[in-house]
């Protein structure tokens, strides 16, 4: 039930998110979904590729500062307090949400939220409980 | 004016007929009570005896930063701690940084070398001193202090920091005179002028600026922007803090090495050869009087020369030239002395970050910045991914080099491999300083 992010350190500075998408371009890695977080000096890219093991060597072999991390994907209902129905259930069983971002792609009529938890498998139990679907992260890598 | 005409108008002869008792006198108190100094003059193949004349100082083995480190805290004291009455250090991580103390007699002499600066400034009891050095464990407050006291002056213990209340002191109080490093002084009428405070027109006639290197083109700055004579003052507290030489109102040109309680010599750092009067290398200290932490033949790293001609001011001590440089890695940021093998130690106390670093040293408007480049670890990045994660390293780090050297820093993580890899002895330091 879980999704494998890879996250990336970069330098704020002009050319440094081209050379991470032009080192995926030559492995011929696609990207499945993606966030930056960023402060004035340094951001972290975060993303979903189609073969995270890949891709993780080629950024590592590449001098990059790279980690992988796991996160759960959410089916979201398309419509207004769609996200909020989630937010109030994890709310209510004192989960934190650490971030999260939108995948770009819909799962059917739904839309997929990607979120990272400090205690996954927890918030995990919650959603499904309360009778959300969690996306298995073979689902979103080649969706 | 000079405070102690007897002793700083002592004919050479007689002054080092004096220096020479005294040298022989600390070689064997040291030689007897401080087992380093028995270890390395044994070592050297010199007894406390075979100083018969004053060059024969030469014989004696050099002390070191690293000899101090080594033997801290207390090592190298030569009094019993019931006879100390006073402790100063230097920054530093535990064993990185230097203790050095003072018996009531070394706090007297102390304070007569730092009146006799006042006075060779041009200052007499009816001044107020405005001191702006840190108070605490840094030697410059306190030393000032006294100094002043001892003086009859009335002194502002200031401290450093907290600039606007400073340049409304300046204001209410007139002081006559202001003690502080020069890059302090050209910050203060900075940001008084930005207060809209005239700062030309206060009462201040005189700056006593020291504590880091500074240059002919500074002093110009300062005596235009703030109005008065500005002067400089030498000191390490290895040696005793300010104090230990001073420039002249009246020739303003080199400092006056208080050669009663000093012997100054220069070396060339790369041979330890003792140079001629006028040619450029380190600095030598030897002190003489000082009863808790004396020192012998300390090599201060402090690049400078001596001046033997005479001084129309009537002393007859010689003088040292400004200090051009440094024969280390030592940097001096807003006078706070910080070795990049300190700001190394701190970094690995900081989980998860290997040394990879580099430190920027650079002077934005009058006020000198440091930062602190940092490779991201693999370790530091391999636990979260998280921004909040990174920025608390960051934070940790900043505050451990504030809270162990004393030193503000901006930390910035850099992508791994970034930094330049040396090979053997490591540049670590960018300084874009221009003084």
């Amino acid at each position: 039930m879980k999704v494998e992010q890879i996250s990336i350190f970069l330098e704020n500075k002009p050319g440094a998110l081209e050379s991470v998408m032009r080192l995926l371009k030559d492995a011929d890695i696609n990207i499945r979904s993606l966030s930056l977080a960023d402060t004035a000096d340094f951001g972290i890219l975060r993303l979903i590729v189609n073969d995270t093991n890949k891709a993780l060597r080629v950024l590592n072999d590449n001098g990059l500062r790279v980690s992988r991390t796991s996160v759960v994907a959410v089916e979201v209902p398309d419509r207004p307090g769609g996200l909020h129905s989630i937010l109030a259930v994890l709310a209510q069983q004192g989960i934190n949400v650490e971030y999260l971002y939108a995948f770009i792609e819909k799962s059917g009529e739904n839309a997929v939220i990607i979120f990272r938890f400090d205690s996954l498998d927890d918030a995990v139990d919650v959603l499904l409980k309360n009778g959300f679907t969690v996306l298995p992260g073979e689902r979103l890598y080649s969706f | 004016m000079i405070y102690n005409e007897d002793f700083e108008t002592l004919p050479r002869e007689v002054l080092e007929t004096l220096q020479l008792k005294r040298l022989q006198q600390v070689a064997q108190r040291v030689y007897h009570t401080v087992g380093f100094y028995k270890k390395t003059f044994d070592k050297a193949g010199v007894q406390p005896d075979d100083i018969k004349t004053l060059p024969d100082i030469k014989r004696l083995p050099f002390t070191t930063k690293q000899d101090l480190r080594d033997n801290y805290p207390f090592g190298l004291f030569a009094a019993p701690m019931s006879s100390v009455v006073r402790l100063h250090a230097s920054s530093g991580t535990t064993g990185r940084a230097i203790v050095v103390g003072y018996t009531k007699r070394d706090i007297d002499t102390w304070s007569e070398l730092m009146a006799r600066c006042f006075v060779a400034a041009g200052l007499t009891k009816n001044d107020i001193i405005h001191n702006a050095y840190g108070y605490g464990l840094f030697t410059g407050g306190l030393g000032a202090h006294y100094g002043a006291e001892k003086l009859g002056a009335s002194v502002i213990p200031m401290s450093g920091g907290n600039t606007k209340r400073q340049i409304m002191i300046l204001q209410d109080f007139g002081p006559t005179a202001i003690c502080c490093t020069p890059s302090y002084a050209l910050n203060l009428a900075e940001r008084g002028s930005a207060m809209g405070v005239d700062m030309r027109a206060l009462k201040l006639r005189v700056g006593i600026f020291g504590a880091e290197p500074w240059s002919e083109k500074m002093r110009d700055e300062i005596e235009n922007k703030m109005n008065l004579a500005a002067l400089n003052i030498y000191g390490l507290s290895e040696v005793m803090g300010p104090g230990v030489s001073m420039e002249c109102m009246e020739g303003r040109y080199g400092m006056h090495v208080f050669e009663d309680h000093f012997i100054v010599e220069v070396i060339n750092p790369e041979t330890g050869e003792t140079l001629p009067y006028g040619e450029e290398g380190e600095l030598v200290f030897t002190t003489i009087t000082k009863e808790a932490f004396p020192l012998v033949r300390y090599r201060t790293r402090d690049i400078s020369r001596l001046i033997a001609e005479p001084c129309r001011c009537g002393r007859s001590h010689i003088r040292m030239d400004r200090v051009t440089g440094r024969s280390d890695d030592m940097l001096i940021i807003r006078g706070v002395n910080v070795f990049p093998s300190q700001i190394e130690a701190v970094l690995i106390g900081v989980t998860g970050l290997e040394p990879h670093y580099q430190l920027i040293v650079d002077r934005v408007g009058t006020m000198d910045t440091l930062e602190v480049q940092v490779e991201v670890s693999e370790q530091a990045f391999a636990n979260a991914d998280e921004v909040r994660f990174l920025q608390n390293l960051e934070k940790a780090l900043a505050k451990d080099l504030k809270d162990y050297l004393g030193v503000t820093a901006k930390i910035k993580l850099v992508e791994p491999k970034s930094l330049q890899r040396f090979e053997g002895k490591a540049s670590r330091v960018i300084d874009k300083r221009k003084m």
